[in-house]
C-alpha cells in the first residue's frame, strides 16, 4: 500500500510539470508585452527595461520555462506579482487556505444532504419523498450557483437580515458561501448515490444477506452502502475539483479574499504570475484530493486493496 | 403413507408486473416437501423454478414481483401472510437457501467468515467469540481451513465459493434447505465435488432438501422425490423411482425421452417439439396442449387438476381422470 | 425469465440499425420527463431562431426613460438600468446561450472523440502519450481551465466556446478511448478486418456510429455544462461583455441592481435554470432510451 502511494506521489510529478507547462505556454503566447501592459503608455524605455529584468523576461521560452521550475522546485518562488512585485507563492498561499476552506465546506454540505437523501430514495423507490428529492436535485443541478448565491443574498441577507451577505470569517458568515457552492454537488451526490444504490440492491448478495433473515435497515447499511460507495467516492472527488473551480464565482459574489478571487482580479490586471500560480495551487491540490480518493478505493474495497500489494 | 409435509405450497401464483406487461411466472402451483427428504424440482430454463423458490421464503423481488395467491405453509403457517418479523426469525434459521451463482451471492467487501458469522448471530442467542467460533468451524465443515476466515470473496474460486454459501446456509442448522441449481455455475469436475458434499451435509444436519436442477442426473443422483415443472406449474411429482420407471405426464415422458441413456442404445433421440409458452401470453386451458402429442379438446380450455395416481404420485393431466370421479 | 438472444446476421445489421433508433425513439416518447425537456428546448430553440420576430425591438434597444420598469404588459419582463426589455433580451439570449452550448460541445465532442478514437484504436505509445495528456487537462477543474484560456486569448463570443469547448475535450477522450476499446475486440470488427478494410474505414463506418450512444448522452449533458460554464465566464467579466445578451452577462449586469430591481437578474437566471433542466431531463431520459439495462 505504502508503495503503491509512493508511486502515485511520483506519477504526480509529471502531471503537474504538465499542468506548469500548459499555462506557461499559454500565457507566454498571450499577446501584448507584459511590461507595457502594466506600466501604461507615459513608461519610459528603462522603466519597461527595468521591469523586464526584475521579471526575468528577455530570456526565451525554454530558458524561462526551466527557470520557473526550477525556482518553483528549489526556492518555492513562482515569479512576483507584476502589479505589486510581491511573491506569488506567498500571496497565493496567504489566500489559500480560505479556497480550501471554503471548498471543503461544499464538500461537507454537500455530503450531508446528497448520501442521506440518496439512500433513502433508493429504498423508497417511486415513493413521493423521492420522486420529490429527485425533482429538487435536479432543480439543484439546473441552478447556476452564482445565481443561487445572489437569489440567497438577496433573501436571506436583504430581506430577512438573517445572515451576513459578505465576508468569510465568522460561522454566519460561511452559512450563505458554503449553501451557494454545496447546492450542485449536493444535488449530484444525491442522484448518484441513488443509483448506485439501487444498482446494489438489486444484486445477488443483498438476496443472500434477505435470506439469512437480515434485517432490512441492516441489509442497508452493512452491505448495500458499502458496495455503493465506490461510484459514490468517485464523484465525490470529482465534484471537489469542481468546488474548487465553482469558488471563483463564489468568491466573487460574497466578496471572500481567496485564490479564486485573486485569479479573477490577476486576469483582468493581466498579472500572469498570479494566474499561473493560482492554477498550480488549485491543480496539484485537486491532483492530491484525486490521490486520496484512490486510497480510499483501497480502503472501501478489499479487491482493489489487494492489487496493490 | 400418511406423514405431514413440512412445508407444503397450495395453488401459488406470482405475477412479473412489467410496462411491456405481466408475466404469470407461477401458476397454480402445488408442491409438498416431507421431513427428511430430498424433493428435485425440474424445470426448463424460465418454468419459473427459481421464483418458486424465493417464494418459499417470500424472497420474490417486489416491485416488480407479487404472490398473487396461494399459500406456502410450513409447518402449518402461512409464510405468504406472516409478519416481516417474524419472517425474518425463519428465513436462514429453518428455511435457508443456496443460489445458483456463487461468483455474485457473497457479498465482496465482507470477509466470508463474517458474512457465515452475521447469520449465527442473528439467529442464536450467542456472544461474538462464540459466534465466530461456530462459523470457523462451519468454514472446516465445508472443507475450507478456518484460517481462511478473514479472506475476502475474490480470493476463492467459484466452487469454494460455494462451499461459503452452503456454510452460510447450514450455519443455524436449517430444517428446510432449498438449492436453486447450485452446482450449475460451477466446473463439471467441482460440481460432483459439490454436490457430494451437500449430500453429505444434508445427512449430518438432518436436513429436508429442495434441490432445484434442469439436470435430470442431479436428480438421480440425489432426490428421493421429483416435482417436474412447466410453464409455472408442477404438473407431475412422484417418488423418483416410480416416475423414472412409470412417468405419467406427457412432458414427463418427453422428457426422460429426449436425453440419451447410456444403457440402452435409443436409434435416437426425440426432442419435445415447440417451445416453451411465452410467460406474458400462456396457451388457455393446459399450458402444455400446444405441445402434447395427446392433446384433446378439453385441454385447450380447462387447466387440469391434480390427480392422485398412487400415494405420492400426482399428475396434472386431462389423460387421467380427476381425483373426484376416481374415489 | 432468460430470453434467447439471436445474434444477427450481417445482411440483417442495417435494417436492424434502423429499428434500433427507431426503438430509442419509441422508448424515449415513454418517458414524460424526457418529453417535457425536449418540449422546453424545442420552445428555446424557436425563440433563438425568431429571435427577431418574437423581440423585434432587438437586445440593445435602449430607451432611458423607460428604464427600471416592473414586469408588465409593454415589457412582460421589465426593463433595465438603460430601458431595454429584459424579454427582449433574454430571447436573443437564448440565441447566443444556445450556440455557445452547442458549438463548444461540438469542438468537444470533434477533438476529443479523434483524440479518444486514436488512443483506444492503436493504443501502446498514442495512447499513453494521448490519454496523459488528457489526464493533465483532468487535473486542472474545467471551469478554471477555460478561465485560463480565456485569459490568454481574451473574451469575445468565438475565445469563450473555444476555451469551454477545450475544457471539456478529455471527457469526451475518455469515453470514446473506453468504448473504442471494448467494440475492438469484438467480432463484427475483425470481420471488416478481414475483409479488408482499412484504419480510417473502420474508424468512420463501424466504431463512430457504435460509440454514438454514450457520446449522445454526454452531449446532450455537457451543452448543459457548456452553457453554465460560459455563463460564469461573463458572471466574473471574462466571457461576453455588455451589450451582448448572453445570460451570464445579464446576471453580471443585473447584480448591481439586485435589491431594488432584482427582475433583471430573476429572468436571465430562470432562463438559464430552464435550459438545464431540461438538457438534464432530455440526457436522463437519453441515457435510460439508449441503454435500457441502466434504467432502474
Amino acid at each position: 500500500m505504502l508503495r503503491y502511494i509512493a508511486r502515485r506521489l511520483l506519477l504526480l510529478i509529471p502531471v503537474i510539470l504538465g499542468v506548469t507547462l500548459i499555462t506557461f505556454t499559454m500565457l507566454y503566447f498571450t499577446p501584448g508585452d507584459p511590461a507595457r501592459l502594466t506600466l501604461g503608455e507615459q513608461a519610459g524605455a528603462e522603466q519597461l527595461e527595468q521591469f523586464r529584468e526584475i521579471h526575468g523576461l528577455n530570456d526565451g521560452y525554454v530558458v524561462r520555462f526551466v527557470n520557473y521550475i526550477k525556482n518553483a522546485v528549489f526556492h518555492q518562488d513562482l515569479g512576483l506579482s507584476y502589479r505589486n512585485r510581491q511573491p506569488v507563492f506567498a500571496e497565493v498561499a496567504s489566500r489559500f487556505p480560505t479556497t480550501l476552506k471554503l471548498a471543503g465546506l461544499g464538500v461537507l454540505v454537500a455530503i450531508s444532504i446528497g448520501i442521506p437523501v440518496g439512500i433513502i430514495s433508493a429504498t423508497k423507490q417511486y415513493s413521493l419523498f423521492d420522486s420529490v428529492s429527485m425533482i429538487f436535485a435536479l432543480i439543484g443541478v439546473s441552478m447556476p450557483n452564482f445565481w443561487q448565491g445572489m437569489l440567497m443574498i438577496l433573501f436571506f441577507s436583504v430581506y430577512l437580515k438573517w445572515l451576513p451577505s459578505s465576508g468569510f470569517n465568522t460561522f454566519q458568515q460561511m452559512i450563505l458561501p458554503a449553501l451557494t457552492i454545496g447546492t450542485s454537488t449536493a444535488a449530484v451526490i444525491t442522484r448518484m448515490t441513488r443509483s448506485s444504490m439501487l444498482e446494489v440492491i438489486r444484486q445477488d448478495y443483498i438476496r443472500t444477506a434477505r435470506a439469512k433473515g437480515q434485517k432490512e435497515s441492516k441489509i442497508i447499511t452493512r452491505h448495500a452502502l458499502g458496495n455503493a460507495m465506490i461510484p459514490i467516492v468517485t464523484v465525490i472527488g470529482l465534484q471537489f475539483g469542481y468546488l474548487l473551480g465553482g469558488a471563483v464565482l463564489t468568491e466573487s459574489i460574497f466578496g471572500i479574499p481567496g485564490v479564486g478571487r485573486l485569479m479573477v482580479d490577476a486576469i483582468k490586471q493581466k498579472d500572469y504570475p498570479v494566474v499561473q500560480g493560482g492554477v498550480l495551487f488549485i491543480a496539484v491540490t485537486f491532483s492530491v484530493v484525486n490521490l486520496f480518493i484512490d486510497i480510499l478505493y483501497a480502503y472501501l474495497d478489499p479487491r482493489i486493496r489487494s492489487q496493490y500489494k | 403413507m400418511t406423514k405431514k409435509p413440512l412445508l407444503e405450497i397450495k395453488n401459488l401464483h406470482v405475477h412479473y408486473i412489467t410496462n411491456e406487461g405481466t408475466v404469470q411466472a407461477i401458476n397454480d402451483l402445488n408442491l409438498e416437501l416431507y421431513p427428511g427428504e430430498t424433493l428435485g424440482l425440474v424445470g426448463e430454463t424460465g418454468a419459473g423454478k427459481t421464483t418458486t423458490a424465493l417464494a418459499m421464503m417470500r424472497l420474490v423481488p417486489n416491485p416488480p414481483g407479487k404472490i398473487v395467491s396461494g399459500e406456502v405453509l410450513y409447518k402449518g403457517k402461512n409464510l405468504v401472510e406472516m409478519k416481516e418479523a417474524d419472517l425474518r426469525k425463519i428465513r436462514g434459521n429453518q428455511i435457508s437457501m443456496i443460489f445458483q451463482d456463487p461468483m455474485t451471492s457473497l457479498n465482496p467487501i465482507m470477509t466470508v467468515g463474517d458474512q457465515i458469522r452475521e447469520g449465527i448471530m442473528l439467529h442464536q442467542k450467542v456472544d461474538k467469540a462464540t459466534a465466530t467460533k461456530r462459523a470457523m468451524d462451519m468454514l472446516e465443515v465445508v472443507g475450507i481451513p478456518m484460517e481462511r476466515y478473514d479472506e475476502y470473496p475474490h480470493q476463492f474460486s467459484g466452487g469454494m465459493k460455494q462451499r461459503v454459501v452452503i456454510a452460510i446456509s447450514l450455519s443455524c442448522n436449517p430444517e428446510i434447505l432449498i438449492a436453486d441449481e447450485p452446482t450449475t455455475a460451477l466446473d463439471v469436475t467441482i460440481q460432483a465435488q459439490v454436490l457430494q458434499l451437500m449430500e453429505n451435509l444434508k445427512v449430518e444436519f438432518d436436513t429436508s432438501m429442495l434441490m432445484i436442477t434442469h439436470d435430470l442426473g442431479v436428480v438421480a443422483k440425489v432426490c428421493d422425490h421429483v416435482a417436474i415443472m412447466y410453464a409455472g406449474t408442477v404438473i407431475e411429482h412422484a417418488q423418483k423411482h416410480k416416475l423414472y420407471r412409470t412417468p405419467k405426464h406427457p412432458y414427463t415422458i418427453g422428457l426422460f425421452e429426449s436425453i440419451p441413456n447410456v444403457h440402452e442404445t435409443t436409434e435416437r433421440l426425440k426432442p419435445i417439439i415447440g417451445l416453451m409458452p411465452d410467460p406474458t401470453d400462456l396457451p388457455t386451458g393446459c399450458t402444455f396442449h400446444p405441445r402434447c402429442p395427446h392433446a384433446m379438446d378439453i385441454c385447450k380450455v380447462e387447466f387440469p387438476e391434480v390427480t392422485h395416481l398412487s400415494d405420492e404420485h400426482w399428475v396434472r393431466c386431462h389423460l387421467y381422470p380427476a381425483d373426484k370421479e376416481v374415489e | 425469465m432468460e430470453k434467447k438472444n439471436n445474434t444477427p446476421a450481417p445482411t440483417q445489421q442495417v435494417a436492424q440499425k434502423r429499428n434500433q433508433w427507431k426503438e430509442v425513439w419509441r422508448r424515449l416518447r415513454q418517458n414524460k420527463m424526457a418529453m417535457v425537456g425536449l418540449a422546453i428546448l424545442i420552445i428555446l430553440a424557436l425563440a433563438a431562431i425568431f429571435a427577431d420576430v418574437i423581440a423585434p425591438n432587438g437586445f440593445d434597444n435602449q430607451v432611458i426613460k423607460d428604464r427600471f420598469q416592473t414586469p408588465n404588459s409593454t415589457h412582460w419582463f421589465g426593463t433595465d438600468n438603460l430601458g431595454r426589455g429584459v424579454f427582449d433580451r433574454v430571447i436573443h439570449g437564448a440565441r447566443v446561450s444556445l450556440s455557445i452550448g452547442i458549438i463548444s460541445v461540438s469542438i468537444a465532442i470533434v477533438f476529443g472523440g479523434l483524440l479518444g478514437a486514436l488512443a483506444g484504436f492503436y493504443g501502446g505509445r498514442v495512447d499513453n502519450v494521448i490519454m496523459r495528456s488528457m489526464d493533465i487537462l483532468l487535473a486542472i477543474p474545467s471551469i478554471l481551465l477555460a478561465i485560463s484560456i480565456v485569459s490568454a486569448l481574451g473574451g469575445g463570443l468565438f475565445n469563450v466556446m473555444l476555451a469551454v469547448g477545450i475544457s471539456s475535450i478529455p471527457g469526451y477522450a475518455r469515453i470514446v478511448r473506453a468504448s473504442v476499446i471494448t467494440l475492438k475486440g469484438q467480432e463484427f470488427i475483425e470481420a471488416a478486418r478481414a475483409i479488408g478494410a482499412n484504419d480510417s474505414r473502420i474508424i468512420m463506418k463501424h466504431i463512430i456510429p457504435n460509440s454514438l450512444a454514450p457520446i449522445i448522452v454526454q452531449g446532450t449533458l455537457g451543452v448543459a455544462g457548456a452553457i453554465l460554464s460560459a455563463a460564469g465566464l461573463s458572471f466574473i467579466g471574462l466571457g461576453l461583455s455588455p451589450p451582448n445578451p448572453e445570460w451570464g452577462a445579464m446576471l453580471s449586469g443585473g447584480r448591481d441592481y439586485i435589491r431594488d430591481h432584482m427582475h433583471m437578474t430573476l429572468f436571465p437566471g430562470l432562463m438559464i435554470m430552464a435550459t438545464i433542466f431540461a438538457l438534464n431531463l432530455l440526457g436522463d431520459g437519453l441515457r435510460d432510451a439508449l441503454d435500457p439495462k441502466l434504467k432502474n
